[in-house]
């Protein structure tokens, strides 16, 4: 129980612990769908606190990872034009493409800008009435009410400078699809916290019943994580799948109505591409036709770029819980932070990402020794 | 990216429509926007996220949040650039 000293109530968090194991008959495999969520798990040990036989897999939860390279790749050529300003969050610059990625073709000379906001490509596009100024506009539900709202502005200002580039996911369609999945081992979810605080949890509540599968809305601190994996096993053991909330402390079924409403006007749900796992239909956000003024893909004519993944990288099946980074012949080797090759390692969210900055690749190379030493001592 | 952050709301005042608030993170000051948490007000701590206020929490919630941000090193959304809009004098 090494890492509970670290947690600040760690008499709570080992009687959590104590209670899940008291109730477990049997092993059972729980999905945390956030990137937040994993990187706290990795970070805090918490999947190596739980008792044997409940084990948390990592789910596609974490927007920069699922980016699609083609998307990227329409990025970078979308950048690379003159008289255009490239705006982004700055965890997408050292994400490569296929041509590699914005921060080096911002060395070279394009004017690709970091924002805190994506209001901030207004602010950008009035001091430079003579450029195009494109934000890249990439992240799920928590995310969408803030570019929706650069849409809603950019068009009631008449900013006709102003153009979004949109790859946006949602995060339901894609649980529906990993347990849809014929090798699918998910048996309970713990539900993205911050995306709820947007959408609510009502649309979790049909996939619960529909798939029999319990979801349980979950923070992200080590309690949060631990209660919410103590409620999953609870339904799971009882027999029983529900949408459960146990962030209440932040969010309610509703979620925040203002936001949805706003990005619903500006939104439509469609088909998105997610990096890793492929197309998963009615799983993403495009501009409605009321803002097609402001849709970057219209005003640039990008071309669909055909791309591919190196074919060792096993992000796909990571990303639906089938396996895990050790899994991978590449992690820690060839497949770093510095030179990622797919979807999980291009994030600190992504659990590629998580388990390397964490050192678990160190035990992935300590097992090869000390298997070699095995037969090597047998021979 | 995918976390929002706390802070404290310091003041607040309107920019072309929107409701914008001066948002104390930490040891920085950033700008949010209110528009989706009509009840904030002065003194009020909101989760922020992308620049935009999200929900509201208490002040014991928002600290311990922050904190974990800080050592999950989750904070770098503050530190991109403050955007004026004053134009930049270009290079002679």
């Amino acid at each position: 129980m090494k890492y509970l000293d670290e947690y600040r109530n760690p008499r709570l968090a080992q009687s959590i612990v104590n209670e899940i194991r008291r109730i477990q008959t049997r092993p059972w495999v729980i999905m945390e769908v956030c990137g937040g969520q994993t990187h706290s798990i990795v970070k805090h040990g918490i999947d190596r606190l739980l008792p044997e036989g409940i084990e948390l897999v990592h789910g596609p939860g974490c927007p920069v990872c699922v980016t699609p390279l083609e998307n990227i790749d329409k990025a970078h050529a979308i950048a690379a034009q003159p008289n255009v300003i490239f705006c982004s969050f700055g965890d997408m610059l050292r994400v490569p493409g296929s041509n590699g990625d914005l921060f080096t073709l911002k060395s070279q000379g394009a004017d690709i800008r970091v924002v805190y906001s994506p209001l901030d490509c207004l602010k950008i596009a009035r001091v430079n009435p003579d450029k195009h100024i494109v934000f890249f506009a990439i992240g799920f539900e928590t995310t969408a009410p803030a570019n929706a709202m650069l849409a809603f502005r950019a068009k009631e200002e008449g900013a006709h400078n102003v153009s979004i580039l949109v790859s946006h996911s949602l995060v339901p369609p894609s649980m529906t699809y990993i347990l849809q999945s014929p090798q699918n081992r998910v048996q309970g979810f713990l539900g993205p916290g911050h995306v709820c605080t947007i959408m609510g949890y009502r649309e979790y509540e049909p996939i619960s019943e529909r798939y029999n599968v319990p979801i349980v809305i979950t923070g992200f601190e080590p309690l949060d994580l631990l209660q919410g994996t103590l409620m999953t096993v609870r339904q799971l053991e009882a027999g029983t799948a529900t949408a459960e909330n146990q962030y209440s402390r932040i969010l309610d079924r509703e979620g925040n109505v203002p936001a949805r409403e706003l990005v619903n006007s500006v939104f439509e749900v469609s088909d998105r591409k997610w990096r890793g796992v492929g197309w998963i239909p009615k799983s993403g956000y495009k501009l409605r036709w009321e803002y097609r003024e402001h849709d970057a893909e219209r005003i640039f004519h990008v071309k669909e770029i055909d791309t591919k993944e190196p074919a060792i990288c096993i992000s796909g099946q990571i990303l639906k819980g089938i396996k895990k980074p050790h899994d991978c012949p590449a992690f820690g080797s060839q497949c770093t932070p510095l030179t990622p090759l797919g979807a999980t390692m291009v994030s600190a969210e992504g659990a590629c990402a998580a388990y390397y900055a964490y050192g678990r690749h160190l035990d992935k190379h300590r097992a090869e020794a000390s298997s070699r030493a095995q037969v090597g001592g047998a021979a | 990216m995918c976390l929002a952050i706390p802070g404290k709301v310091l003041e607040e005042f309107d920019r072309g429509g929107m409701r914008i608030a001066k948002v104390q993170f930490g040891g920085i000051v950033r700008e949010a926007s209110l528009d989706y948490t009509p009840q904030a007000k002065v003194g009020d701590y909101v989760l922020v996220h992308v620049g935009f206020a999200i929900s509201t929490v208490n002040a014991e919630e928002a600290e311990r949040t922050y904190q974990l941000l800080e050592e999950m090193d989750q904070l770098t959304e503050l530190d991109a650039p403050v955007v004026d809009e004053v134009p930049t004098r270009k290079p002679q």
